[in-house]
């Protein structure tokens, strides 16, 4: 079956807003994403090397000794955002195994891109103590001049390079 | 009175609904094609610019809804989560983003749900987001000193321009809009077949919503942020059960242990007269009016106090120290206390020890030798939850 249209971005945008608020008032902050991110990874090196968490400042703070890395509220956002992910891409048809790329680039050089910009995104978001989510939506709207700051920031570095890398998207 | 405070109600309650809200978002990120790599990159080429319309419709209507709301009085603005400004690693981590997502095509939650949809690119896209965290937790030992500078626990834009919050969510969103208008021009201008240049927006329920966001950030700008006193009456019934047993009243010799207690960072605010102060004071203590304490700058200093931060009125008048309390608790000053009786009863206290040398106005930790063990009840409870907050940790 065809994949239904995308819903209208200022549309989207509303029912963000809406969730996002829901999320302030309910949980007293917003979404976030790269949190459990961080605690994701923490948790696979501990599976395999529970003392190198226990020696690395950064991440003893989310799991050294018996605390549990996972057991964080922003990983069941992160659950939950897979399962609303999975369930609206399966309502509107659009579950499908593909690798989205440009026309002009081959698949294996997007996924290896995919990989090195996703680790340079997780690195960025750890520097800036959040990502998307967390720190330019959700500090957004709470007027965080730091968020702002942060915003700018990423949309500065993303047009800076965009030029440079033109092949891979056109 | 939001926000509802859903940890109380258990963890199982918590967790579920930090799942539900995730769940909501995955979703809305899904419909607006934030799964799509190619539709999220073509936002840095000018051909889409869905990633621009969505993310600042969803601010904009975020923030209106926060401020309305707490303009009303129904929601607690103090007690919402505000991303600490870290001025410069803000911005650095920002342009390392700002490469990534232009290099791999998502940000990590959109990743998420590109991986939940299938897209091979999306899951690999999210493992590197976990490896790129790995690497920063090895390396950001070589930098720390950077990476903990230019921090200001909660500065608002507002605060920054020196402009109200109601002014400030008025330019944020005429601001989105201008955004959107132009984009909406351009864009017809630049579609296949292309229009020529019009100024004239052709939709109408364009127009209805930008002015009703409009209008709603006026009437945020035109009602003002409750001062202390009218939050006090909407929110105070929360803890007025704290002034009825006494709870936030320290006793003389709990303020000297804490006062040399090095780990607590003590605040000491003095309400007395002048000639009060003069006659004697606490060494620890500024002497502040009533009416300071309402003032933006002198409680944003007050809000910017570490965990460990204590604040302690002192005054000899109970009922002008109730009212200091009420009016610092309805703006968000955490660990509030006063001292019991005042400077009479501190007097009181100290009036026949017997430890040499002794300092009335700086008391050593030694003086609480000569008193029993449980000669007090102690009452300082360092509360850290609203600080600890926020998703990103």
């Amino acid at each position: 079956m065809e994949a239904r249209p995308y819903t209208n971005p200022y549309l989207a945008g509303a029912l963000l807003g809406v969730v996002l608020f829901g999320a302030f008032a309910l949980t007293h902050s917003g979404l976030g994403a790269s949190g459990a991110v961080s605690r994701i990874q923490v948790a696979a090196t501990a599976a395999v090397a529970q003392s190198h968490v226990d020696h690395v400042g950064y991440f003893a703070a989310i799991g050294a000794g018996g605390r549990h890395a996972l057991d964080h509220s922003s990983v069941m956002m992160l659950l939950g955002t897979f399962a609303g992910g999975l369930v609206s891409a399966y309502r509107h048809h659009r579950l499908k195994l593909e690798v989205c790329k440009g026309p002009q680039v081959s698949t294996r050089t997007r996924l290896v891109l995919a990989l090195a910009g996703g680790a340079l995104m997780g690195y960025g978001a750890r520097f800036a103590r959040g990502c998307t989510s967390g720190q330019a939506l959700s500090g957004g709207a709470v007027l965080s001049a730091g968020s702002w700051t942060f915003m700018i920031a990423v949309f500065l570095g993303a047009y800076a390079l965009a030029y440079s890398v033109r092949r891979l998207w056109n | 009175m939001l926000p509802l405070d859903i940890s109380t109600h258990g963890k199982l309650a918590s967790y579920l609904a930090f799942a539900a809200i995730g769940f909501a978002f995955g979703t809305v990120l899904e419909v607006a094609g934030f799964g799509n790599a190619r539709k999220l990159a073509a936002q840095f080429y000018f051909k889409d610019m869905t990633v621009l319309k969505t993310m600042f419709t969803g601010i904009v209507t975020a923030c209106l809804l926060v401020f309305l709301t707490s303009a009303l009085g129904y929601l607690d603005f103090s007690k919402i989560f505000v991303n600490q400004t870290y001025l410069w690693p803000g911005i650095v981590g920002g342009l390392i983003m700002g490469a990534g997502f232009v290099i791999g095509g998502y940000c990590p939650g959109t990743s998420v749900v590109s991986a939940a949809s299938l897209k091979v690119d999306g899951i690999l896209f999210f493992v590197g987001t976990a490896v790129g965290a790995g690497l920063f937790g090895e390396t950001v030992a070589w930098f720390s000193g950077f990476w903990n500078a230019s921090y200001t626990e909660r500065l608002l834009l507002s605060d920054w321009f020196g402009w109200s919050i109601g002014a400030t969510v008025v330019a944020v969103t005429a601001g989105a809009l201008a955004i959107f208008y132009a984009v909406e021009v351009t864009e017809r201008h630049l579609a296949e077949p292309a229009a020529p240049w019009a100024w004239k927006l052709s939709n109408p329920r364009y127009v209805g919503a930008a002015a009703t966001a409009l209008g709603v950030a006026l009437l945020i700008w035109g009602l003002g942020q409750p001062t202390p006193e009218q939050k006090w009456q909407r929110m105070g019934s929360q803890y007025q059960a704290l002034l009825d047993t006494r709870d936030v009243f320290v006793h003389p010799l709990e303020y000297a242990k804490t006062w040399n207690d090095s780990a607590v960072k003590l605040v000491t605010l003095d309400l007395r007269p002048d000639a009060d102060f003069d006659a004697f004071h606490l060494d620890s203590a500024r002497h502040v009016s009533f009416a300071k304490l309402a003032d933006k700058d002198f409680v944003f200093e007050l809000d910017q106090l570490p965990p460990q931060g204590v604040v302690v009125l002192v005054t000899d008048d109970e009922d002008e120290a109730v009212r200091a309390w009420k009016r610092l608790k309805a703006q968000g000053v955490t660990n509030l206390y006063i001292l019991d009786h005042g400077i009479t009863g501190w007097k009181g206290e100290f009036a026949g020890v017997a430890v040499h040398p002794f300092d009335l106005a700086r008391p050593s930790s030694k003086v609480l030798e000569a008193f029993p063990k449980d000669a007090y009840k102690p009452k300082i409870k360092l509360q850290t939850s609203r600080r600890a907050a926020g998703l990103c940790s």
